[in-house]
């Protein structure tokens, strides 16, 4: 019969081992070991991407037609009905309301599909070692395919209604790392906790529900108040994602003071989300 | 000094049941017990606040595996092998105590790991060879191979959810044989299949283990782990028990299976299987029903099952395998062999089904009955190891040239004639 012994009691390993034993407290990110696995990444969020394509009828059509669909029904309600107006009488509430729509349907998208992705995940996690990161950065991946196609959309949109774009539009691409940033902060927290806490799954959809009626999908974010109220919303970093969306396409007034509140908060979010997801990380295959 | 690829010391692995292990909790647990907690606590002073169970699955496992060896694992379900297997393969943290492993490792816990349903054999062989740990370079110069040994053919492009069970595993197995790490790393994924198959892949598994790479391998199929594995360990209780050259430790194991005798019974509930087929007991009988740990060829004898089944699937298969003392797979034989119309009737509650083994046809020597319980080609419900033995004594019959010892696992008498 062997004595336990206290662990990290043993000499060093030889050169070229890697040792696994127990971490405590907070892990380092490691993000070099990510990159290594770069091509299971890739494998996985063009699995997602397929399997979502091939499964559906219309296929493609409906990263197209839901985002419209949804801008015809709210420029009928709100625009026609409730009388909410585009902040700029040379955009119609058809192109303002689309364009915040496409970074909110990318983020809402990205958060219900990563923030599961886990548990939906569970096999591999429980038979196969790899960074557990990579399962929530594919599911935020796999989400651009439909950003781009509505993208297209919007383009085809604009040419309708004949606005040009601004040469702002060079900036869109910092502005859909943002929402891909937001939307992987938020993932890392929900799919982390969904692990430990099967009710996330069921609050993702209540969640993201309301977090559109306080991002400014819908009105301009002029149609708040100035003051602490406006400061309130803009702690919301989607106000800012959509915000800076709408200014690199249509040309609007840049989103100034509250797009760095938004930044400031996805940084803050970004990064705790990475480091609870790692510290979590251990105990997933035990768990899940 | 030696060339070690795998080294464990003082390895240990502890599940709280009831705690961490627990499937999930609730948000709403969590939140009530927040409450509760220190509320007990102000009324109870003192009471132990956590009510779970430490399990350990491992401990104290102290392990050294040379460069290029094949190390066999064996032990009973339950033992702690699979555990050991997550712990190498880094898919679970040790509690206690550490892994050295020096080389690139590719685990294999369950053929066909990420395979998707919906996506083409084609696609899922670059996904999975992904999941497995291959590169895209890698993937693709091995594509054709793995087509080939695949055996599927013009199936490649049909989703996998179209394919038969025996086509999907054998894709999923093809990617994972060509897998090239330096450390393999392979629970019990043999036990599925068709027997050909099996045997291409014990064959392509021999020639990774002798091909200079260093393999763990975990199998109830005690012939596999002899031909393939240089040495064997054996765990029992999350401890490790036994260690030596793989024939002496398969010899010393199946020896002490051989001591549960020719009866075994379990309590209700207790048996091997789950709430859809449990078994309640196999014992060995003679042809005048009684429990028979010495049987003679001279006259049929009976194994005997009893099993609880919680529902009765038109794919059930009950049945056994024949195992000699080497470890050999002498047969396999289930009730549903016969044409359908003679299958026994099953029904929900207790069954007893007897399975007669015809006079004249083992050999001397102790042999195992290894019950099989399955859904057909779904999933195994029972996939023991031994559980009764038996030994045989091998009647010569009339002959008097017969009575030599025979080689060979079964010695039937079969009939001769001039033509």
């Amino acid at each position: 019969m062997s004595i336990a012994r206290p662990a990290g009691d043993w000499p060093a390993p030889a050169e070229g081992f890697v040792v696994y034993q127990r971490k405590r407290g907070w892990a380092a990110l490691d993000l070099r070991q990510l990159w290594a696995y770069r091509e299971l990444l890739y494998f996985l969020t063009w699995r997602d991407i397929l399997v979502r394509y091939k499964q559906a009828v219309l296929g493609v059509t409906w990263a197209v037609l839901q985002p419209f669909l949804t801008m015809v029904v709210f420029t009928v309600v709100f625009n026609k009905a409730l009388g909410i107006k585009s902040p700029d009488s040379a955009i119609p509430y058809a192109v303002f309301s689309y364009t915040g729509l496409l970074p909110w349907n990318y983020f809402s998208g990205a958060l219900s599909r990563s923030g599961v992705s886990l548990v939906g995940n569970a096999n591999l996690l429980t038979k196969v070692y790899f960074p557990r990161l990579v399962i929530p950065i594919s599911g935020v991946l796999a989400g651009l395919v439909d950003l781009a196609l509505s993208f297209v959309v919007l383009l085809g949109l604009m040419a309708a209604y004949g606005i040009a774009p601004t040469w702002h539009m060079v900036f869109v691409p910092v502005f859909v790392l943002l929402a891909l940033l937001t939307a992987l902060a938020v993932s890392l927290w929900l799919a982390a906790l969904n692990v430990l806490y099967r009710d996330v799954q069921y609050i993702i959809p209540f969640l993201v529900q309301l977090w559109m009626f306080v991002s400014p999908v819908i009105y301009p974010i002029s149609a708040i108040p100035e003051g602490s109220l406006r400061v309130a919303f803009a702690l919301n970093p989607m106000t800012g994602v959509i915000g800076g969306f709408r200014w690199a396409m249509l040309g609007q007034e840049f989103p100034g003071g509250y797009m760095w509140v938004s930044l400031a908060v996805v940084a803050v979010l970004l990064v705790g989300g990475l480091f609870y997801f790692k510290r979590m990380e251990r105990v997933f295959a035990d768990v899940v | 000094m030696t060339d070690i690829a795998v080294r464990t010391l003082g390895l240990g692995k502890m599940y709280s049941i009831g705690g961490e292990r627990e499937k999930y909790r609730t948000l709403r647990d969590t939140l009530t017990q927040a409450v509760r907690r220190p509320l007990e606590r102000i009324r109870h002073p003192g009471a132990a606040t956590h009510s779970s169970t430490d399990l350990w699955a491992l401990r104290n496992i102290d392990l050294e595996v040379e460069n290029g060896q094949a190390l066999g694992i064996i032990g009973r379900n339950g033992s702690g092998k699979t555990t050991l297997l997550k712990v190498l393969s880094h898919i679970t943290e040790p509690t206690e105590g550490r892994v050295e492993i020096r080389g690139r490792v590719a685990s294999l816990l369950e053929v066909g790991t990420g395979f998707h349903p919906e996506l083409t054999g084609r696609e899922n062989i670059q996904l999975n060879g992904a999941i497995l740990g291959m590169t895209r370079a890698e993937i693709k110069d091995k594509f054709d191979e793995i087509v080939d040994f695949s055996e599927i053919g013009r199936f490649l492009d049909t989703p996998v959810k179209r394919y038969s069970s025996g086509m999907y595993v054998r894709l999923a197995f093809a990617v994972a044989a060509h897998l090239e790490p330096e450390i393999l790393i392979v629970d019990e994924v043999l036990a599925v299949g068709d027997a050909g198959f099996q045997k291409k892949c014990l064959g392509k598994m021999e020639d990774v283990a002798g091909g200079g790479r260093t393999v763990l391998f975990v199998s109830h199929n005690m012939q596999a782990i002899t031909s393939l594995c240089d040495r064997a360990i054996q765990i029992d209780g999350g401890r490790l028990v036994n260690s030596g050259s793989a024939d002496a430790i398969v010899a010393e194991y199946l020896a002490q299976q051989a001591e549960t005798g020719a009866s075994a019974t379990w309590d209700s509930g207790k048996g091997p299987g789950d709430e859809e087929a449990r078994l309640v007991s196999v014992q060995v009988l003679d042809d005048a029903d009684t429990i028979a740990p010495f049987v003679s060829t001279d006259a049929p004898f009976h194994v005997r099952m009893e099993i609880d089944l919680g529902h009765v699937d038109d794919a059930l298969t009950i049945g056994f395998d024949l195992v000699a003392a080497d470890g050999a797979v002498v047969m396999r034989s289930f009730h549903t062999d016969g044409s359908p119309e003679h299958w026994p009737r099953l029904r929900v509650g207790r069954n007893a089904l007897s399975c007669t083994i015809p006079a004249g046809l083992l050999n001397d020597g102790r042999y195992f009955v290894m019950p099989r319980v399955s859904l057909y080609h779904v999933r195994w419900i029972v996939h023991a190891d031994s559980v009764v033995s038996f030994d045989v004594h091998r009647d010569p019959g009339l002959s008097p040239y017969a009575i030599t010892s025979r080689p060979g696992a079964i010695a039937p008498t079969l009939d001769w004639q001039t033509c």
